[in-house]
This record gives structure tokens, C-alpha cells and sequence, in this order.
């Protein structure tokens, strides 16, 4: 093979990437945010045992759960815009449909996590006189939290590998900042590579440390 | 002001939705088929126990789990021709890349399911003077393999939101015909609520399925 | 009959789909009496327990407590029904005690902060009034030394043990004991039964389902056999357990043959 690598594009432009990559993790932490608080009110309105509440929530889990977040991503740029009369920034479009999206998956995470929590819990909790709210708080929650964490974070990586579709509505991004390095530039493999590289090291870093804490937490769970 | 909706144009191009959605679906076997196959090989190797060979596997598996799809097809169709020289359609940098993906994902499910099976079942296996290869056939993967169906399932699920990715590539699949749509018709909010509603209804039998599959293995424990 | 009753029952059905649990229960529990409940299992015995505090709802019948109803009727379309509020039913628990065959502690809680659970969270106790008298019940249990561990690290005795503490803890008018030992090791069965013998010295109203017939003779003011769903035969555990009158219950005193008075 006769191909010469050459990272000095990638390097010169580093402070773009530089850039990208805050802007992953700002939309990152924006949905997961806004994922954790949706998925919350979405659990809660399932576990309602109101039908009228329990519906609705079910409908938008399981609608989001089945389409793709991509049709999310054009469905709320180009869509709502016209619905609502407003207009967003590829930044809001994308932390708002990714909100919806990952929070359809952290409601299951949520319930799977409360109805995990042994019925002899509940049973305890309100033979003392408490009520559906101290229940939840006192009892059940901080059972269940621990739970959750795992599938929460596994749900988090997803979504951060997610925001990179962000990069479709020019929202600038890393991937968005590497295409515009390419088109200068014309070296694609080796700015495509430095992008896989730095998700996956962000990433692989992330899920190491995540590992040993859930090593810690599923100590505490024993002791 | 109530917008007036109007889904005449949509009607009228139905045709190339169809062909879109053919191209999906053909995307989406392809990658199933060859990531349940590949991920079999490279779950078994990473299970074998032989260092030299379960080390690269699970590198292989870490990359593509820990990068974005997007950049893995992106990386395909403008990258790897760079590197080796062969120049591949849209289609096959799409079909390439989420082969590989889904097989890195099916890996990990394989790799799970076999380590749920008992030490004692392998034992017995050996001392009736089994090889690695009958055991696995005969004893491990019969066993393991009903655990992963909900699993697998769910792998079909992702792999089939994942294929409208390939829009981005210019894979003429059915995302991108609807993009196609909209940019020619101005009418984005009805082409992409109707998108919507296709995919919805093509992979929700499948989330009812994945769900079925995961209340039955609990039953079963 | 002695002193006034605390809780009542009149007519209390319950069914589990198809199943007819209670048929009919008409009880009466008064001030200071310590009921045990006998029967095989599948008798309703546990269920009745359980519709006492309400952790299963009645299908039919009322409970009463101090002779008033728990829950309120309204007729909608010409039917009536029972209508329990969440409040209600807590106001109720608060005051009668409930101690599970499964223990049933908050895994995520020191020993100590189980028995302050409920004047903490329910009761809205200080945090210090509450330890203080947190710390008196596990006294009263023989564990104040373990008040900081946590219920893994504690014997199944110890955790039912914490576990009377805790409903001891609500300053309750009934105690409710639901099979209390049966899923204990034998050699842990005494410490428990100990702890309970000494809430009936105090002269407390207690109702207990139990399997131990000897602790059963020797506590209960009150024996009742409940059989399919209904109280077959009631009396003195004296009277009841010497001298049976249904075929019945003799046949199920008989099968527990290691049993003497």
C-alpha cells in the first residue's frame, strides 16, 4: 500500500474538533438531562394507574422505541416548526427530539427499576401508615436508583453516539466539524479515523469508569 | 392560522417511497443475516479462552459499540476507499457497515448467553469426552441460544432505526427518498409524519414481539 | 366481653378471582385480648390478617375500627360499593402494628433507621426523639448492640426481631403477627416467640397466625380455626385445643403429633 497518511489537517485544525467535541458534549449532557426528566414524568404518568395519564404515556414509549431517531431529528427541525409556529436552532431541534427519544427509553429504565423492588417493600412501607409519596421516596426509590444505574448509563453511551446525527441538521458538532475539515482539506480517512478515535475514546474511558463504579455500588448493594 | 395539511404529492410519489422501502428492507437482511453469523463466530472465539485470538475480537466488538454508526458508515464510504482503493457504491459502504456493526452488538449477545450456561453443564459435557466444537453445538448453544432470542430480537429492532442512517450517505433507502421528498415538495411535516408512521409500522410487530420473547424467558426464569 | 372492641369485622368475603378465600368472617377483637389464628394452609387464615390493616381490600363486608367503618360506600349507577382512600387506610395503619412472615426490612437501612422509619417519615417525629426511642425498642428486642448494621449482616431472628421493633415503634393499638417464625431456622424460632410472649405479659392486643400450637395454648386468650374460608370453631385455647368439638380441627391438632401442652 503506497498511501500517505497525513494528520497535519487534523492537526491544524484541532481547534475545531476541539470545538465539535464541546458541542458534543453539550448536546450530550442537554439530552441526557432533558432524557432523565421526560423518562421521569413518562414513568410516572404509566405507574399513574390513571388510564387517562397511563395512555398517552405509553403511546409516545412506544412510538419513539419503534421509529428512528433520525426522523426524529427532521421530523422535529422541519415539522414542528410548521405545527407550532415557531422556529429552532439545529441545537434546540436536536436536544429536544433527542430528549424525547432517550426519554422513552429511561422511562422503561425507571419502571423496570420500581416494579423491581419486591412487593414485601411495599407491603412494609404502608402496613407503617405511609403514603403512595414517603413510599416511593423513603422506600422504593432508593432501592430502585441503584438498580437503574447500569441500564441508565448504558442508555446515556447510546445517546451520545446518537447526537452525532445531529451533524445532518449542520448542527456543528464533531462529526459536523470533520466534514467541514474534509471538504478543505480532502483528506477523509484520516479525519474520519481521528473522529472515530476520539468518540471511542471518550466513550471506552467513560464505560471503564462506569465500571468501577458500579463495582462499588453492587458492593454496597451486599454489604 | 391552522395549517392546512396535504399529502397529494405523497400520494403521488408513492412509488418512490416503495422502491425506498425495498432498499431498507434489503439493508436491513443483509446486515441481520451477516451480524448474527459473524457475531456467532466472534462470540465463540471470545469465549474460547485462547488469548491470542479473544484479544483482537474484543477489540473489534469495543470499536464498534463505542463509535457512532453515522461515523462507521461515513467512515466506509469516504475513508476506506482511500485506504485500500476500492471504490464501493453508497449501497455497499452502508450494507458493509452495518454488517460489521450488528455483528460486533450480535457478538456480545453471544458472548452472554454462553457464559450463562452452568460450569456443571460443561463439565458433564467433557466428561462424556466431548471437543469444544460438539459441546458447543450439542450442549451450550441449544441452551443459550432461547435465553438470547429477546436479545436478538431487540438487535433486529435497533438494526432496522439504524438502516434510515444510511440516508445520510445518499443511500437511496426510504429516509432518504423522504428527504428527497420534502426538500421538493416543501411539505416536511407531512412527509415526515408519514415516514413516521411507516417505520412505526413496519418495526412496532417487533417490539411486541421483543416483548412477548422478554415476559416468557422471565416466566421461565 | 372484655373492654371495647378495636377492630371488628362483619361479614368480610374476600376472592382472589375464582378463588373464594373468605367466606363470611364475623370477628370482634377487644382491648387486651391476644387472638391466634389456626388453620391449614389455604384456609384464609393469613388473608383474614392481612384485610385487618388492609393490605388486601375486603370484596365484601366492612371492617370497623372503634366501631367505625373503614372506607366509605357510594353508589354509582345504582350499585354500591366500598370506596378506600389511600388516607384512610394509612390513618388506620399508622395505629395497628404489623410484623410479616418474610420480615420484610428496608435492605437500604441500618437497623436503627428501620425502627426510626416510620415515627420519622409517617409520625413526622424528630430526628433525635425518633432515634431515642428507635434505640429503646431495639433495647426492648435484646439488639440495641446492633443498631448500625444492616439487615444482611443480621440472623433471620435478629431481622424479625428488628422488624417487631420497628412496628413497636408506632406505638400501635393491635399488633398484627403474620406467621412470624415460619420462615425462620428452627434454633432462631425461640428468640423471636420470647419477644412476642413478652408483649402479651405487657397485656398487649395482638392477633397472630402461627404453625407453634405450644406458644399458641400458652399466649393466646383466644384461639379461632378457620377453615375454608371460615371461623369453624372459637374458644379459650383451654377449651379449643383439649377438647375440639369439629372433627376438623381435631384431625389438624392431631398431625402436629410433637405437640404437648
Amino acid at each position: 500500500m503506497d498511501y500517505q497518511w497525513d494528520f497535519g489537517p487534523v492537526l491544524r485544525n484541532l481547534p475545531l474538533f476541539l470545538e465539535g467535541l464541546a458541542q458534543t458534549v453539550r448536546l450530550s449532557a442537554t439530552a441526557i438531562a432533558g432524557g432523565l426528566a421526560v423518562g421521569l414524568a413518562l414513568a410516572l404518568m404509566r405507574l399513574s394507574g390513571r388510564r387517562w395519564l397511563a395512555w398517552p404515556a405509553v403511546a409516545v414509549i412506544e412510538f419513539f422505541r419503534s421509529t428512528p431517531p433520525l426522523v426524529h431529528l427532521f421530523w422535529v427541525f422541519y415539522a414542528l416548526p410548521i405545527l407550532a409556529g415557531i422556529s429552532l436552532t439545529p441545537f434546540l431541534a436536536a436536544a429536544i427530539a433527542l430528549s424525547v427519544q432517550s426519554g422513552a427509553f429511561f422511562a422503561e429504565v425507571y419502571r423496570a427499576g420500581i416494579v423491581s423492588v419486591e412487593r414485601g417493600q411495599w407491603e412494609a412501607g404502608r402496613a407503617l401508615g405511609m403514603r403512595r409519596g414517603a413510599l416511593m421516596r423513603r422506600i422504593v426509590l432508593p432501592q430502585a436508583l441503584r438498580r437503574m444505574v447500569a441500564p441508565f448509563v448504558e442508555r446515556a453511551f447510546e445517546l451520545v453516539k446518537t447526537t452525532a446525527l445531529a451533524a445532518t441538521l449542520s448542527y456543528g458538532e464533531l462529526l459536523y466539524q470533520a466534514m467541514v475539515v474534509v471538504s478543505r482539506s480532502f483528506r477523509p480517512l484520516e479525519v474520519y479515523t481521528a473522529v472515530a478515535v476520539i468518540f471511542f475514546v471518550l466513550l471506552f474511558s467513560a464505560s471503564l469508569v462506569m465500571r468501577w463504579v458500579e463495582a462499588r455500588l453492587s458492593r454496597g448493594e451486599r454489604r | 392560522m391552522i395549517y392546512q395539511p396535504d399529502f397529494t404529492d405523497i400520494v403521488a410519489n408513492v412509488d418512490l417511497l416503495a422502491r425506498g422501502a425495498w432498499l431498507t428492507l434489503s439493508l436491513w437482511a443483509i446486515a441481520y443475516a451477516f451480524g448474527l453469523a459473524a457475531g456467532l463466530v466472534l462470540g465463540m472465539v471470545r469465549t474460547a479462552g485462547q488469548p491470542l485470538m479473544a484479544w483482537p475480537a474484543a477489540a473489534y466488538v469495543e470499536v464498534f459499540r463505542n463509535t457512532p454508526v453515522l461515523v462507521q458508515l461515513v467512515w466506509f464510504y469516504y475513508a476506506f476507499p482511500v485506504l485500500t482503493g476500492l471504490q464501493m457504491s453508497a449501497f455497499t459502504a452502508a450494507a458493509l457497515g452495518l454488517c460489521l456493526n450488528t455483528s460486533a452488538y450480535c457478538a456480545e449477545i453471544f458472548r452472554g448467553g454462553i457464559r450463562s450456561i452452568d460450569a456443571g453443564q460443561w463439565e458433564a459435557g467433557r466428561a462424556l469426552g466431548m471437543t469444544y466444537g460438539a459441546l458447543m453445538r450439542r450442549v451450550v448453544l441449544p441452551q443459550a441460544v432461547r435465553r438470547m432470542v429477546p436479545a436478538f430480537t431487540n438487535r433486529g429492532i435497533e438494526l432496522g432505526k439504524m438502516t434510515a442512517i444510511a440516508s445520510v450517505i445518499a443511500v437511496h433507502e426510504l429516509m432518504y427518498e423522504a428527504r428527497l421528498l420534502s426538500a421538493n415538495t416543501y411539505r416536511p411535516l407531512e412527509v415526515f409524519t408519514v415516514i413516521a408512521v411507516i417505520y412505526f409500522v413496519v418495526i412496532y410487530p417487533g417490539t411486541l414481539l421483543s416483548y412477548r420473547l422478554e415476559a416468557r424467558l422471565g416466566r421461565r426464569g | 366481653m372484655t373492654g371495647a372492641a378495636i377492630l371488628r369485622t362483619e361479614g368480610l368475603h374476600k376472592r382472589f378471582g375464582d378463588l373464594h378465600v373468605l367466606r363470611g368472617i364475623d370477628l370482634r377483637v377487644a382491648e387486651g385480648e391476644r387472638i391466634a389464628i389456626l388453620g391449614s394452609s389455604g384456609s384464609g387464615k393469613s388473608t383474614l390478617l392481612r384485610c385487618l390493616n388492609f393490605m388486601e381490600l375486603p370484596s365484601a363486608g366492612r371492617v370497623f375500627f372503634h366501631d367505625r367503618p373503614v372506607g366509605t360506600e357510594e353508589t354509582r349507577g345504582g350499585a354500591t360499593a366500598v370506596r378506600y382512600r389511600e388516607r384512610d387506610l394509612a390513618a388506620l395503619r399508622r395505629r395497628v402494628g404489623m410484623v410479616f412472615q418474610s420480615f420484610n426490612l428496608f435492605p437500604h437501612m441500618t437497623a436503627l433507621e428501620n425502627v426510626m422509619e416510620g415515627p420519622l417519615t409517617v409520625l413526622r417525629r424528630g430526628r433525635g426523639e425518633a432515634a431515642a426511642a428507635a434505640r429503646r425498642q431495639l433495647a426492648r428486642v435484646g439488639l440495641e448492640d446492633r443498631a448500625d448494621e444492616y439487615p444482611a449482616r443480621l440472623s433471620g431472628g435478629q431481622q424479625q426481631r428488628v422488624a417487631i421493633a420497628r412496628a413497636l415503634a408506632m406505638e400501635p393499638e393491635v399488633m398484627l403477627f403474620d406467621e412470624p417464625t415460619s420462615s425462620l431456622d428452627p434454633e432462631l424460632v425461640g428468640e423471636v416467640l420470647g419477644v412476642i410472649k413478652a408483649l402479651a405479659e405487657e397485656g398487649r392486643t395482638m392477633l397472630l397466625v402461627t404453625h407453634e400450637l405450644g406458644f399458641a395454648y400458652h399466649v393466646a386468650s383466644r384461639v379461632l380455626f378457620l377453615h375454608e374460608g371460615r371461623i369453624l370453631e372459637e374458644g379459650p385455647p383451654e377449651r379449643l385445643m383439649k377438647a375440639p368439638r369439629e372433627e376438623r380441627l381435631r384431625t389438624f391438632l392431631a398431625r402436629f403429633s410433637e405437640f404437648s401442652f
